[in-house]
């Protein structure tokens, strides 16, 4: 059984210079509360593992402009002019990776592997400097798992072991995130008791949630 | 009849890729010119449209009002699901598009090479969007088309060879812009179609790749259905 936390508990749970996973994709499925209450706390040097850098009021947009995130791992900061111009600034580091790679690296983590064999980005820059490994005769990019400290996860619905459910295209990263993280915080939409989520469509176990923010009233 | 020599570029790029789509399969549609492509498609054809986001079945934008943000496609706009529609995460959906079961992506263009590479994720020291979902979108896809204009500030796009960062080593399936259609074989680029109206001295004219023609380059025929 999970006793809900306050927003002010999760922000003082992630220190300055932690690596945070975040879901959302265009800013869809990201748990919008806990990214503007860090934003507001003025955490610095946090490495944020995210899809995309979304729009400057979206998804990471808003930890990014309020100067908290060091690196960006992620696939995308094509609609945040922001990010680009803190990148050609040199104050924030950026890492791509493509979004395939980004996800399964994620899953790698979660999942125990040591990491997995892809065709994307073979001749490519992405390529530079990684090793390739050749199984029945086609060769693979290997990529390392890609793990958080914390992994902040959006949910429709939470019950109360913490076994959560998605919605539509806001589903994304989040099942995978929430393997992958250290410390994994839920932050759902409702709070619903044991059975309003049959088994079937939970998503999520909640034995893999440590934590759930409860909602403002 | 309508008179495709005035119809606007995108367009005429748009309603051609949509010719290419067989029915019954699942289309990736990137963001931009790709994303017109739906709607010159009757949805008798049974073609499912699929999204990096995990949208399987993606239906076009709903009624005044009835707009979700759990719904949107993978440039953040609002879609809707079409009957028979599914949900998937995103591992499962890059499973998709790099497993062999996505029949076709249509993907934009900075720069398409004689042999049919393709760059369309980033301009060094200039502009760096990344590549989202295109590598894994290209390598993994059965078929690749690039839908683009043919130039960009006067300058062709269809180069001898990239000049920015390609997006995969493998080559593209063929090209569409509003001046041509083109497809990288073993022996060049072949201009198979000119755009309505253009001929081929044109497109020459507009393209810094060396061209293969053929004896009879027929213009696109925008009137049939696919």
């Amino acid at each position: 059984m999970h006793q809900a936390i306050s927003m002010q508990e999760a922000v003082e749970m992630i220190p300055d210079g932690a690596r945070v996973m975040l879901s959302g994709f265009m800013g869809v499925g990201t748990p919008d509360g806990i990214v503007r209450a860090l934003a507001e706390s003025g955490k610095r040097d946090l490495t944020m593992i995210v899809n995309d850098a979304a729009r400057p009021h979206t998804g990471v947009g808003p930890l990014v402009s309020a100067g908290c995130v060091k690196k960006f791992i992620g696939s995308h900061i094509g609609v945040n002019p922001v990010v680009q111009e803190k990148m050609q600034a040199g104050e924030l580091e950026v890492e791509l990776v493509p979004q395939g790679t980004f996800v399964e690296r994620i899953r790698a983590a979660g999942m125990g592997l040591g990491g997995i064999l892809t065709p994307t980005g073979l001749g490519t820059l992405i390529a530079e400097g990684k090793q390739t490994v050749e199984v029945e005769g086609k060769t693979y990019l290997l990529e390392p798992p890609l793990r958080a400290d914390f992994a902040l996860i959006a949910a429709r619905s939470c019950d109360y072991v913490g076994n959560l459910a998605y919605m539509l295209s806001a589903t994304n990263f989040n099942p995978i995130m929430a393997l992958a993280g250290d410390v994994v915080i839920a932050e759902p939409e409702e709070i619903v008791p044991i059975g309003v989520i049959p088994p079937d469509a939970v998503k999520t176990p909640g034995v893999l949630v440590d934590h759930v923010i409860k909602r403002a009233m | 009849m309508r008179d495709f020599e005035t119809m606007d570029p995108k367009e005429i790029i748009a309603r051609r890729v949509s010719l290419e789509i067989r029915p019954k399969s699942l289309v990736n549609l990137g963001i931009g010119i790709p994303t017109l492509v739906s709607d010159h498609l009757d949805e008798s054809l049974g073609v499912f449209f699929q999204a990096e986001n995990g949208v399987v079945g993606m239906g076009h934008r709903p009624p005044e009002g009835m707009t979700d943000r759990h719904l949107t496609d993978a440039g953040g706009t609002f879609v809707s699901a079409v009957p028979g529609a599914s949900i998937i995460d995103s591992a499962f959906s890059f499973g998709l598009i790099r497993g062999g079961h996505l029949d076709l992506t249509v993907l934009g263009g900075l720069q398409v090479d004689a042999k049919g590479h393709l760059a369309n994720w980033m301009i060094p020291g200039k502009f760096v969007p990344g590549m989202g979902g295109a590598m894994d979108l290209v390598t993994g896809a059965k078929k690749v088309i690039v839908a683009m204009i043919h130039s960009a500030k006067g300058t062709s796009k269809i180069v001898p060879e990239c000049t920015l960062p390609v997006t995969s080593q493998r080559c593209v399936d063929l090209i569409v812009t509003e001046l041509a259609v083109m497809q990288p074989r073993e022996d060049g680029l072949h201009l198979l179609e000119t755009g309505p109206g253009v001929t081929v001295e044109q497109v020459v004219a507009a393209t810094d790749a060396e061209l293969v023609i053929g004896d009879d380059v027929p213009e696109m025929d925008l009137s049939r259905t696919g």
